[in-house]
């Protein structure tokens, strides 16, 4: 018992002390506000952001919509939705053409010195190309995107596919499996593993991007907006849109790693969450 | 000693195998001559570096001798089949599969019909003593029953030959036993031609009709002992005994060479 709320405690211990100490230095006036506002400002402006700025209104349509209407519930779903558009634009390109390099010595010949010189590209590095060729507004921010979830999702998948223990194919020789029963079987379920870390891998690299692209080529979402507040030296606000990045990046991966070890629980490497 | 030409289940003919490692050419096989009769139970017998898995690969297709020529039923091996479903000593089941997918997944290979597959799975799932743990993954069993599954998903094939490399080389005492009488209850009630490699003389004076012992690199055949001692073998008798300290003498002249070779560094397995 005594150890279940230790464990609880520990937890929020260093969190807790943390905001302690922001608090002290903001009600010292150690620090100017404009520079560190208060914990309790920084909440009252992530509130503000967060609530629907019109009163509800049946006419308008139903609450739930209501509910997302404000500038904060707008911003996260435009980030998360260009996070989306182009984690999946990357990594279905980036499986088809991993899955063949993997296993074709042919394929990954012809494609790999390609690859290697574009990879430590880093997704940043387009930016100006990306204005370029796609103008302002989603395309850009979502070419940038798939760019930043293609190459972790290609690696891991021809790694993958490369490190099928070979006893596998050979049951899968004697059991007879054609050569398509054998990719789509044996090679495509061993490899998974790998794929889905790959997935997490690129999903991480489509957020940090999304929130850089943001601040360039769109003019809404998570990362416009506290660009958008330094303008007006609003640091509350810049801490809250910060806050609420750290937040849907954590829940972004809870997703990912919940859904991975949902479809792999065969796996006996399987760290437990 | 083994059965005439013709009438062969597995009938290997002046076989070797060479193989080329950095310039070099190591013989694994020598002149293997062996006749097995259908339904016969034959274990290859002898020190690691014998070539005995050598063989057992060349026989299941997997890797074709460079010389001499293997046929089953008259017709030359030339891939691997499920005519010839083999069990690995480290099991190799499929992990993503449960028990009863990884049995299916030959009969679903062979394009059965749902149902057929449905009603031989299940009859499999009896015959090992599986069915409580149909639905499980192989990561939850211990290795005794991934064995089982294991030889479960060859039987699922109905191949008249059973190929079994080590089978049972990873399990404790208590299992291996158990899982040596399931498999000659099998055997007797499936009438399958087996050939079995193993390096534990007791099991292969306790399973087998026939024991060939191989001599270390190049692998031949140094003795094809036929062991007449009626089952249920009892392993405490003197008869067993005195089969089992023939083949010692015979094991340990090979194991000798082969840590002399060790001790020069000779010896790549």
């Amino acid at each position: 018992m005594h150890r279940k709320l230790w464990k609880a405690l520990s937890g929020i211990l260093v969190p807790l002390a943390a905001i302690a100490f922001w608090q002290l230095l903001s009600t010292k006036g150690w620090v100017n506000a404009t520079i560190l506002p208060s914990p309790m400002q920084v909440l009252t402006r992530w509130w503000a952001y967060l609530r629907p700025l019109d009163p509800f209104d049946p006419t308008q349509g139903p609450y739930w919509r209501w509910l997302l209407s404000g500038e904060l519930p707008q911003d996260a779903m435009g980030s998360l939705y260009r996070v989306l558009v182009g984690f999946f634009i990357g990594a279905g390109l980036a499986l088809p053409l991993g899955l063949a390099m993997g296993y074709s010595k042919l394929v990954n010949g012809l494609f790999n010195p390609l690859i290697q010189v574009l990879r430590p590209i880093p997704p940043i590095a387009y930016i100006p190309l990306s204005i370029l060729w796609f103008g302002l507004g989603n395309p850009p921010a979502i070419f940038l995107i798939s760019i930043g979830a293609f190459f972790p999702v290609l690696m891991n998948t021809v790694t993958g596919v490369q490190n099928v223990d070979s006893i596998y194919l050979r049951v899968g020789r004697n059991l007879g499996a054609s050569r398509l029963t054998q990719f789509t079987r044996i090679i495509l379920p061993a490899a998974t593993p790998y794929i889905f870390t790959g997935a997490r891998i690129g999903m991480g690299t489509a957020f940090i991007v999304v929130i850089v692209s943001e601040m360039i080529a769109v003019n809404n979402g998570l990362g416009y907006r506290i660009l958008e507040a330094r303008e007006y030296l609003w640091s509350d606000k810049i801490i809250a849109g910060m806050f609420t990045i750290g937040l849907l990046g954590l829940g972004i991966d809870t997703v990912m790693s919940r859904l991975s070890a949902r479809m792999l629980r065969w796996h006996r490497g399987l760290e437990q969450s | 000693m083994g059965a005439p030409n013709g009438t062969s289940h597995i009938s290997i003919r002046g076989v070797q195998k060479v193989f080329r490692t950095g310039g070099q050419e190591v013989a694994a096989l020598k002149d293997i001559d062996l006749e097995i009769a259908p339904g016969e139970f034959v274990c290859l017998l002898g020190p690691s570096g014998c070539g005995k898995s050598t063989l057992l690969n060349a026989v299941a297709g997997f890797s074709l001798p460079t010389g001499g020529a293997i046929d089953i039923q008259g017709a030359p091996v030339k891939e691997p089949g499920p005519d010839r479903g083999m069990v690995f000593q480290e099991y190799a089941l499929f992990p993503w599969m449960t028990v009863e997918q990884n049995i299916a997944f030959g009969l679903q290979i062979k394009g059965q019909p749902k149902a057929a597959i449905r009603e031989k799975v299940d009859q499999l799932l009896t015959l090992l003593h599986l069915h409580d743990f149909r639905k499980r993954h192989p990561k939850d069993l211990s290795g005794g029953m991934r064995q089982r599954v294991a030889i479960a998903r060859v039987l699922a094939l109905d191949s008249p030959i059973m190929l079994m490399d080590e089978p049972f080389g990873a399990l404790d005492a208590l299992t291996r036993r158990n899982l040596q009488d399931e498999l000659l209850r099998l055997w007797t009630e499936l009438k399958k031609t087996i050939l079995f490699v193993t390096h534990s003389i007791e099991e292969s004076l306790y399973l087998a009709d026939r024991t060939v012992v191989m001599t270390y690199r190049p692998g031949t055949i140094k003795r094809d002992l036929r062991i007449t001692l009626p089952r249920p073998r009892d392993v405490a008798s003197a008869e067993f005994n005195a089969l089992k300290k023939e083949l010692s003498q015979l094991l340990m002249e090979e194991q000798t060479r082969h840590n002399q070779d060790e001790f020069r560094g000779a010896a790549v397995d």
